[in-house]
C-alpha cells in the first residue's frame, strides 16, 4: 500500500521532506518510526491525515502521515 | 521589600509633573505585578466607561516580581489601558529589557495620566525623571525615535516609543520597545498618541532584592535546569521560532486561509513555514532579557524589491499577511512585518482587516473603483501597511479595524473579530477549545490568553481531542487563571512548554517572601481574571458578546481534516460559566465574588 510521509523541522536533516513509501500491509506508525530511525524520545506530534494518532495505529492505502519533533510556539 | 520594588511614578502630562508613590503591599499580594497590579491600580482610578483617547483614560507600564531577576525569562512587562481598539482592559504584554531597566531604576512601574500640550517623552534616570520634548522626533519611525533618544540621553536607555501608527491614532497602533520587541494588541500605541507621550526611556543602574537568596538560586536552577532538558524549549523554539507552527497547524487543518473564508488548509504552506524561514533567511536567532529560549528570529531578504532586514515574523505575522491574505511570498510578508516594527503596527490586526477588506471587494461589497484588492498580492500587502500607518487614502479606512470598516459597509459579518479585535492563526472550527477561548478572553479576539492549541494541537502538556468539547471548559479556566498569574509575575508564557504552577510559585515565594501556596498563587490568577471581567461588565459588555463571527458557528469547515465542523459555542459557554462560579449572564456571583476577595 502506498502511504505518504511527511516529515518536519529538525526531522528533516538527513531524511527528507516528504516521500511516498510502499508499505506492507499491516504496518504500523512505530514501522515507518523505526525504519526512518527518527528518535522516539523526541517524537512530538504524530498526525495521519490530519488527525492525532498513537505508534501502534495501523496505516491504511492512501494515508498522509505526518511526523513533527516536540514543537511549540504561539 | 523583595521581589518588587514598592514604587511607582506617577506622571501628570497636563500638568507636567511626576511624582514618587509607594505601593501597598497588600495590592502587591493580591495582584502580585504587571498585568493583575496594573490592571487592579487602573480599576481603582479610572471609569469603566471612559472614552479611550480622551485626556480621562489613563495608561499604566506595570512589571512584576520576577522581572529583571535571575528567574528565566523574566524580561516581561505589561501595558494596562482601557483599549482603544475595542474598548475591553487591555493588557499588552512586552519582552527585550524595558522591563528589566525600569526596575533597576527602582520602579515597579509608571502610571501616565493627562495629556501633554506638545509632545513630549519621558526620561527616568534612576532617580531623575524628567519630561523633554518631543516636537522634534514626532513624525519619525520607530528605529529614527529610539536613535535620537538613545543620543540625547543614554546610549543604554531602554526606549518604549511609538511610531507613526500611534501619532495617528490608528486603532490597532503598538508601543515598541528596544526597535522589535512590542506591546502589540488592543492598540495600546494610541493611547501613548492620544496623550502626546512619544516615548519612554528609562535607564536603571541599581539591582532587585529577593527574599530567600539560596531557595531562589535553587528554584530558578531548577526552572533552568527544566528549560533546558524539554526539546520545545530547548531545541524546537530556539531553531525554528514560534513560526514552525506554520506546517504544524496546516497539517492539523487549522491555519485560516483568506479571511477563515476557506478551508483551513493552505496549499503553498512550505513556502511561509519556520522551515523555509530557517532554510533562506533566518540570520540568527535573537533571546530576550535573560532568556535561553531565544525564539527572536533576524531575517534578511537579500536582495530585490522586499530587501529588508529585521526581526520576525512570527507565526502569527506570517499566518496574517500569509495564508490568511492567500499570499505565499515570504519575501513580501518579511517586509510588511519589518514595516509594522517600525511603523507600530500590529501585524495580527493590520493582516486581519486587510483580509476582511480583500474579500468585501471580491464580494463587489466594496467597489473596486474605489480600491482594487486580490488575494495573494504581497506588494498591495506592503503598500497597504504603509498607508495605513499614515491613514492615506484607503489605508484611513483600514486603521479603524476590520469591525469598522465591515460595519461602514453595512457587513459586519466578514469582519472576523470577538468583541472587535481581530482573530489570530487558529481556526477555532479545527480546535473547540481555541474556540471557547476566543469568545471568552478578556480582552476580545486573543490566543495568549488560555492557549488551548498547546494541549488540543501541540499536545503539550497533556494531549486532547481537539474536536470534542468534553473537559475544555475546566481546562480553559485552568489555563486563563495559570496566564494571569504568569503574565502578572514578570516570565514569559513561553516557559509554560516546559514549567507548571509549582515552578512558577517556587520561584514567586524565594523571591518575594510571600509565603502562600501554589493554589493561593493561582487562586490570584483567578482573582485578576474576574476583575478584568468586572471592568468589561461595567464598561458594558455582556454575554451577548461572548461569541464568535457567524461564519465559525454557521458555515461548517469545507474540507480537510475537521471537515464540517462548526465550533460548538452554545454547549460550551454555559458550562464555562457554570465553572467559573459566573451566573447564566456571564457575571461573578456574590459567592465567587467574596471567595476571591473582590466583594
Amino acid at each position: 500500500m502506498k502511504v505518504k510521509v511527511k516529515l518536519f523541522a529538525t526531522f528533516r536533516k538527513g531524511r527528507f521532506k516528504e516521500e511516498v513509501f510502499d508499505y506492507p500491509e499491516g504496518t504500523k506508525v512505530k514501522d515507518v518510526v523505526k525504519q526512518l530511525s527518527l528518535p522516539v524520545k523526541e517524537l512530538g506530534i504524530i498526525f495521519i491525515n490530519g488527525k492525532h494518532v498513537s505508534l501502534e495505529v495501523e496505516l491504511k492505502e492512501g494515508d498522509v502521515l505526518s511526523i513533527f519533533p516536540l514543537v511549540g510556539g504561539g | 521589600m523583595y521581589g518588587w520594588m514598592g514604587k511607582v511614578l506617577r506622571v501628570d502630562l497636563t500638568a507636567g509633573t511626576v511624582r514618587l508613590e509607594e505601593i501597598d503591599e497588600e495590592l502587591l499580594h493580591g495582584y502580585i505585578g504587571a498585568r493583575g497590579l496594573g490592571t487592579k491600580i487602573f480599576c481603582d482610578e479610572v471609569d469603566p466607561k471612559v472614552d479611550p483617547l480622551s485626556e480621562e483614560n489613563k495608561i499604566i507600564f506595570m512589571t512584576g516580581p520576577l522581572t529583571g531577576t535571575l528567574a528565566s525569562s523574566a524580561g516581561r512587562y505589561n501595558v494596562v489601558t482601557k483599549g482603544v481598539l475595542n474598548g475591553t482592559i487591555a493588557a499588552s504584554n512586552s519582552g527585550g529589557s524595558f522591563g528589566p531597566e525600569l526596575k533597576y531604576a527602582g520602579y515597579d512601574g509608571v502610571i501616565i495620566e493627562g495629556k501633554a500640550k506638545e509632545p513630549v517623552y519621558l526620561w527616568i534616570n534612576d532617580d531623575k525623571v524628567e519630561l523633554r520634548s518631543a516636537s522634534h522626533i514626532w513624525g519619525t519611525d520607530v528605529v529614527t525615535t529610539t536613535d535620537t533618544i538613545k543620543a540625547e540621553t543614554d546610549e543604554e536607555a531602554k526606549v518604549a516609543c511609538i511610531g507613526p501608527a500611534g501619532e495617528n491614532l490608528v486603532k490597532f497602533a503598538c508601543i515598541m520597545n528596544e526597535y522589535n520587541r512590542a506591546a502589540g494588541r488592543s492598540g495600546v500605541g494610541a493611547v501613548m498618541g492620544s496623550k502626546n507621550l512619544k516615548a519612554i526611556a528609562v535607564r536603571g543602574t541599581g539591582g532587585i532584592k529577593v527574599a530567600d537568596r539560596e531557595g531562589f538560586k535553587a528554584a530558578v536552577l531548577d526552572a533552568r535546569k527544566k528549560l533546558k532538558e524539554h526539546p520545545v524549549t530547548s531545541s524546537g523554539l530556539p531553531s525554528y521560532g514560534t513560526n514552525v507552527l506554520i506546517n504544524i497547524l496546516n497539517e492539523h487543518g487549522g491555519l485560516p486561509v483568506k479571511n477563515f473564508s476557506e478551508a483551513a488548509v493552505f496549499p503553498n504552506a512550505e513556502k511561509i513555514s519556520g522551515e523555509y524561514q530557517a532554510e533562506k533567511y533566518l540570520v540568527r536567532n535573537k533571546g530576550c532579557f535573560g532568556c535561553s529560549i531565544a525564539c527572536g528570529r533576524v531575517t534578511r531578504i537579500k536582495e530585490g524589491k522586499f530587501r529588508s532586514l529585521g526581526e520576525g515574523p512570527e507565526y502569527e505575522a506570517t499566518w496574517a499577511f500569509g495564508s490568511n491574505l492567500g499570499i505565499d511570498n515570504f519575501e513580501a510578508i518579511s517586509k510588511a512585518n519589518f514595516l509594522c516594527n517600525e511603523l507600530g503596527l500590529d501585524p495580527i490586526t493590520m493582516g486581519g482587516t486587510l483580509a476582511c477588506a480583500v474579500e468585501m471587494v471580491q464580494k463587489g461589497i466594496i467597489p473596486r473603483d474605489k480600491i482594487n484588492l486580490d488575494w495573494g498580492d504581497g506588494e498591495m500587502l506592503v503598500e497597504m501597511v504603509r498607508k495605513t500607518a499614515y491613514r492615506e487614502g484607503f489605508g484611513d479606512e483600514l486603521a479603524e479595524g476590520s469591525y469598522r470598516l465591515a460595519e461602514s459597509y453595512g457587513h459586519p459579518e466578514f469582519s472576523m473579530t470577538v468583541k472587535k479585535q481581530e482573530l489570530p492563526a487558529y481556526d477555532p472550527r479545527g480546535q473547540q477549545g481555541i474556540g471557547l477561548e476566543y469568545a471568552t478572553s478578556n480582552r476580545g479576539g486573543c490566543h495568549v490568553r488560555g492557549y488551548m492549541t498547546s494541549p488540543e494541537v501541540l499536545g503539550v502538556p497533556v494531549k486532547v481531542d481537539p474536536d470534542t468539547v468534553e473537559g475544555k471548559p475546566e481546562l480553559l479556566k485552568t489555563f486563563q487563571d495559570l496566564t494571569a498569574l504568569l503574565d502578572s509575575s514578570g516570565i514569559c508564557l513561553f516557559v509554560t512548554f516546559a514549567l507548571g504552577l509549582p515552578e512558577l510559585a517556587e520561584q514567586l515565594r524565594t523571591a518575594t517572601g510571600f509565603n502562600i501556596s501554589d493554589e493561593e498563587y493561582l487562586k490570584a490568577g483567578e482573582r485578576i481574571w474576574n476583575l478584568e471581567r468586572l471592568f468589561n461588565l461595567k464598561a458594558g459588555f455582556s454575554a451577548k458578546d461572548d461569541t464568535l463571527p457567524e461564519r465559525l458557528l454557521k458555515e461548517p469547515m469545507k474540507d480537510g481534516p475537521h471537515k464540517g465542523n462548526v465550533v460548538k459555542l452554545d454547549v460550551m459557554l454555559p458550562l464555562y460559566y457554570k465553572v467559573r462560579g459566573w451566573d447564566e449572564n456571564g457575571v461573578p456571583t456574590e459567592e465567587k465574588l467574596k471567595e476571591l476577595d473582590l466583594a
